[in-house]
């Protein structure tokens, strides 16, 4: 187990050189990382055994969030539009949970959906509010009260994303083992037994819906200040399915398995668009289907496969 | 004059007009061993089914120490201290047999907490008591989907000891299990039970192991109770010799 640590750790410091490396990809991964934390959140709920096909609702509600506090208010410090961001996405995800969780299989994937559909149709029409389909422009923010250049602080905010990214896997890593974390998953497999310990599965779903949408409010947030610009398609329902996708594709067997989906992703798409414009839904089909034949765990199962073939040969053991 | 642990009364529930429960009243007096038989179909699963919350009756209470609890959801009754083992069992197949414990201890504080670890020392230690007194030691960490369905029932009922139940309903533990292994793990059963002093109702198809096991048993047939009383003299029972005993 610890050569994965290790592992994480290289990976880390190979993001971490990126700015300098090669910058072309410092905004691609910034909002990779963003869209991680969308993946996290939906990659939460599957655990549970609930596909959401509408978390981008969350993702919109961060992005807009962050735009209204910078127009409405002036305030435009980072850290208070992320931290900001995400407890109203929270809050709007624990009204939304509340109504949801008691749904499952596919009236809750369902259910998502339509509510998300909702959300997309307000932020298109109420234009007085949100722009209508224009959207919104969000200004530079600035970080702790110093003003920046657009490239100073994408530079910033690639470095906070990749923070919150490590503080976000060490806490899910954590969460996962904890009681409520493995009541999550026990959702999945058996709810009645569950109930049957005296936990209340709806309030478990509750709280595990909340946290799923704050971390895709938070990832949101990180997008709109890195684009600069808020639109509905962030809630259209495509990019819903772009999580699930992103989900399953990274594994849902560890909080890393997402963000590694969404990393690949997103220079696939880069590259893919780069070099055959019109292919690009055919190589990310293609690549679907090798994942899921291939490794069932995601690529998240490749990494600790291997991770544990390395560490079992060192110790000349056979360890399951 | 002490309370009954459970009280039953006049309970009623049909499906599609056929009564799995028709006017149903019992006690289970503290410390008892009350065991029920009947043929299948005859509403004994329903009467657990009941007795937990997990279906409403149309008409009847259900007192725990002279509480009310009817229409009580499951996780309220259990809360309370009835815990159940199932028919069939219901374990968290994915995780080790000792997690499921760990899930069941922690569960008595409810399962808020989101950071520390659930394989936390005061819990393992607990769990592995329980194994041990259970026999299941040498499964601790075996994935509970993948154990043979005699200790797949006996994990079942050690998850249900985890909550430290005042009262342990029981759905036939032995079903599934060959017949020489039935009384080492009755024997076990009642040995965790004297060891925690608890009262328990179990549902059973054997009756040597009612005979040998009950202070008393309750017959069932079609949603009532045909006879109760001492296994010696209950079994010997004409009727309950027709209806139960010519059938299994
Ligand atoms: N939830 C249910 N819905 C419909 N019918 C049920 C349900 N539960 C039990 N029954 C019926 O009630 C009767 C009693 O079933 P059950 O209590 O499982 O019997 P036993 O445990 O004695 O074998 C059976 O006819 C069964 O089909
Ligand atoms: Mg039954």
């Amino acid at each position: 187990m610890k050569i994965i640590y290790a592992l994480f750790a290289a990976a880390f410091a190979a993001l971490a050189i990126v700015p300098f490396a090669a910058p072309w990809l410092q905004f691609v991964l910034t909002i990779a990382i963003a869209k991680g934390f969308a993946a996290v959140g939906v990659a939460l709920l599957l655990r549970a055994g609930l596909i959401s096909i509408g978390h981008a609702m969350f993702y919109a509600a961060g992005a807009y969030t962050a735009a209204f506090i910078v127009l409405w208010s002036g305030i435009s410090d980072l850290f208070v539009l992320l931290i900001a961001s995400t407890l109203v996405t929270a809050a709007i995800g624990a009204l939304v949970g509340a109504y949801l969780v008691r749904y499952r299989a596919i009236f809750f994937a369902m259910l998502n959906l339509a509510v998300s559909m909702v959300f997309f149709a307000l932020l298109s029409k109420l234009y007085g509010i949100t722009g209508g389909t224009d959207g919104l422009r969000v200004p530079v923010p600035t970080v702790l009260g110093t003003t920046l250049t657009k490239a100073g602080f994408d530079i910033v905010l690639f470095y906070v994303a990749l923070a919150l990214m490590a503080i976000i896997a060490g806490l899910g890593v954590q969460f996962l083992k904890s009681p409520l974390g493995h009541a999550v998953g026990a959702i999945h497999t058996n709810e009645v037994r569950l109930e049957y310990l005296g936990v209340s599965a709806w309030s478990v779903l509750l709280i595990a819906y909340t946290i799923s949408a704050a971390l895709a409010g938070l990832g949101g947030a990180i997008a709109a200040v890195s684009i600069g610009h808020v639109l509905p398609e962030y809630a259209y329902w495509t990019e819903s399915g772009h999580l699930v996708l992103t989900a399953v594709l990274g594994g849902i067997g560890g909080v890393a398995g997402p963000f590694i989906g969404s990393i690949f992703l997103e220079i696939v798409h880069t590259v893919a668009v780069g070099v055959a414009h019109n292919a690009w839904n055919l190589i990310m089909g293609a690549t679907l289907l090798l994942v899921i034949f291939f490794l069932p765990q995601g690529l998240y199962g490749l990494v600790t496969k291997s991770a544990d073939k390395t560490s079992s040969a060192k110790l000349g053991e056979n360890k399951s | 004059m002490s309370q009954p642990l459970l009280k039953a009364e006049s309970l009623t529930i049909a499906f599609a007009g056929i009564k799995a429960a028709d006017n149903v009243s019992l006690e289970i007096e503290k410390g008892e061993f009350l065991a029920i038989i009947g043929p299948n179909g005859s509403g004994k699963t329903t009467f657990l089914n009941l007795c937990t919350g997990y279906i409403r009756p149309v008409s009847g209470e259900v007192y725990l120490e002279g509480e009310p609890i009817t229409g009580w959801a499951p996780r309220r009754i259990a809360r309370q201290g009835i815990a159940r083992a199932f028919q069939i069992p219901q374990l968290f197949t994915d995780q080790t047999v000792r997690s499921n414990l760990l899930l069941g201890i922690a569960s008595r504080q409810g399962v808020w907490d989101g950071l520390k670890p659930l394989a936390r020392r005061r819990y393992q230690e607990e769990a592995d008591e329980l194994l041990e007194l259970l026999g299941l030691s040498a499964h601790a960490d075996a994935i509970a989907g993948t154990l043979p369905e005699g200790l797949r029932k006996l994990a079942d009922i050690t998850l249900a000891l985890a909550l430290k139940p005042r009262l342990l309903l029981l759905d036939e533990p032995t079903s599934g299990v060959s017949a020489l292994e039935r009384f080492s793990i009755m024997e076990t059963l009642m040995n965790a039970m004297r060891t925690k002093g608890l009262t328990a109702l179990f549902v059973e198809h054997d009756m040597e192991i009612v005979e040998r096991y009950a202070d008393r048993v309750l017959v069932w047939n079609s949603g009532s109770i045909l006879a109760q009383g001492k296994p010696a003299e209950v079994l010997q029972d004409p009727r309950v010799v027709e209806t139960v005993v010519g059938v299994a």
